[in-house]
């Protein structure tokens, strides 16, 4: 088995399968690892993608498209609800995906653009020399071995390693992330062409719970809380059966899913001498949505663009590098930052602030607004109840 | 001592991410703690499922 590489990306999840296929292509000598022995499962995400998004990334096909949706219903606690078309959520919803077969065909899009990959293959450690990280401990059917590149990038989602090994603290708060659970649930009567966000402290304090329709009969029903605010008897699992049973007394659920995304907003540092993180690893995930599979994508394209150059003229010292980080905060760096504005004081509302924010905003046709503008508008309408956020919508 | 039940476990790896030490690890399908644990049960609390428990 090879030794060495120019590039090795440490998780075959969005971030790192772009990466690889995006250095490779650049023409770089590129290894993808992955601890899971089958890449995509078990799956940790709800699967909400926005169409335009997606297709900057990979060619739309209906082998992991499980279904397609026109709008979505916010609904406040008291059960008050506005109408987002597709334009406006848009940017969050449109398809639901099958991620294990869409995180199986973006590796298979790297294996083909020319990167190896190695399956049920764990990081554990990296191989520190003169302050550069020049490369991985791995271990392979109970065998350890080192593995050599230039620049190891990694794309380990929110249980993150790479960045401690290296020195980049990663760890976050549980105030920091959102801890869900969701169910698959069939044979109930939902709108297949709408997704359901549902607010409320009963039903998802510090977050929400979604229904997105998942194609025939069947919906993935799911909810993320804060993790400072999840405590026995109040568990995503817990607070899930209880609207599930409530709501579709009658459906069956044949899938359980359960997960942890950031919703930190990004990390202050995503690379090192040699090193760089991409996607949950570097905390790139939605703070107000929870969304991150896109993200993920971005910044692995970046990522493995750079990485290949760098490689390639044999500089990749932290400064050569951080042309990823930059580039990153320059075109997705604002909007995490006013999504975790807006994340900040949602957690902060009663169930009655959240009615008056549904409240003020029902009746307005946003059907040619993104979701940016829709946020705009709440803030206008309820500058007390939002103050200081107005600048970041102007 | 921190109690994994891997009955209960969805191996997420939602307690890994909160480790101040860096002492939880995700194996594939289950979860392991390093001796170096402070049982600050920050793991537990963020638990999706409730599948980890501080013993005293
Ligand atoms: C309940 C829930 C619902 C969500 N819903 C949505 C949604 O609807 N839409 C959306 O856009 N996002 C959603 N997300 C977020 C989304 O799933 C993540 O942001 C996205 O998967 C991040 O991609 P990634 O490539 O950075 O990490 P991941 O997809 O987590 O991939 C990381 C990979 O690295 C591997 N790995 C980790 N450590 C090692 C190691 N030491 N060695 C080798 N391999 C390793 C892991 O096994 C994994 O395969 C949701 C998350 C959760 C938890």
């Amino acid at each position: 088995m090879k030794e060495r590489y120019d590039i090795i990306v440490v998780g075959a999840g969005p971030a790192g399968s772009i990466a690889a296929k995006t250095a490779a292509a650049h023409g770089s000598d590129v290894l993808m690892i992955e601890k899971r022995q089958e890449i995509g499962d078990p799956v940790r995400c709800a699967e909400g993608v926005a169409k335009p998004q997606i297709k900057e990334h990979i060619k739309p096909d209906e082998r992991w498209i499980a279904a397609e949706v026109k709008g979505s219903r916010i609904y406040a606690p008291d059960g008050t609800s506005v109408e987002l078309s597709e334009d406006v959520s848009g940017a969050e919803v449109g398809y639901t995906l099958e991620r294990k077969l869409f995180d199986r065909a973006l590796a298979d899009e790297a294996a083909l653009a020319g990167a190896e990959v190695r399956v049920k293959t764990r990081a554990t450690g990296v191989i520190m020399e003169d302050g550069y990280v020049k490369g991985i401990t791995a271990r392979h059917l109970g065998e350890e071995y080192e593995i050599r590149a230039d620049i190891v990038i990694g794309a380990d989602g929110i249980e993150s390693k790479i960045g401690r090994w290296a020195g980049i603290d990663t760890t976050l708060k549980p105030s920091e992330i959102e801890t869900g659970a969701q169910f698959l649930v069939t044979d109930i009567d939902i709108d297949q062409d709408r997704c359901e966000f549902h607010l409320g402290n009963t039903i998802a304090p510090s977050g929400y719970l979604w229904v997105f329709p998942k194609g025939n009969r069947s919906a993935n029903i799911g909810l993320a809380i804060g993790g400072d605010v999840c405590s026995r008897g109040k568990r995503p699992i817990d607070l899930l059966r209880n609207f599930v049973e409530e709501r579709y007394p009658d459906g069956r659920i044949i899938e359980l899913v359960v997960g942890g995304v950031p919703s930190s907003g990004p990390l202050e540092e995503m690379v090192a001498d040699g090193l760089m993180l991409v996607g949950d690893a570097a905390h790139q995930s939605d703070p107000l949505t929870g969304g991150g599979i896109i993200n993920a994508m971005n910044a692995g394209s970046i990522a493995g663009e750079v990485a290949a150059h760098a490689a390639s003229e044999g500089d990749v010292s932290k400064a050569r590098l951080q042309e990823y980080e930059a580039i990153w905060r320059e075109r997705h760096g604002k909007r995490l930052e006013r999504s975790l504005a807006v994340k900040n004081r949602f957690v902060t509302m009663t169930d009655s602030d959240l009615n008056k924010l549904v409240h003020s905003v029902e009746g307005i046709d946003f059907s040619t607004m993104n979701l940016f503008q829709m946020l705009g508008i709440l803030v206008r309408k309820n500058p007390q109840m939002l103050f200081g956020l107005r600048k970041l919508f102007m | 001592m921190i109690s994994v039940n891997r009955y209960k476990c969805g191996y997420c790896g939602a307690c890994v991410s909160v480790c101040p030490i860096g002492a939880v690890e995700l194996i594939e399908t289950w979860i392991e703690i390093a001796d170096d644990c402070t049982e600050c049960g920050m793991c537990a609390g963020v638990c999706p499922i409730g599948a980890i428990e501080v013993l005293k």
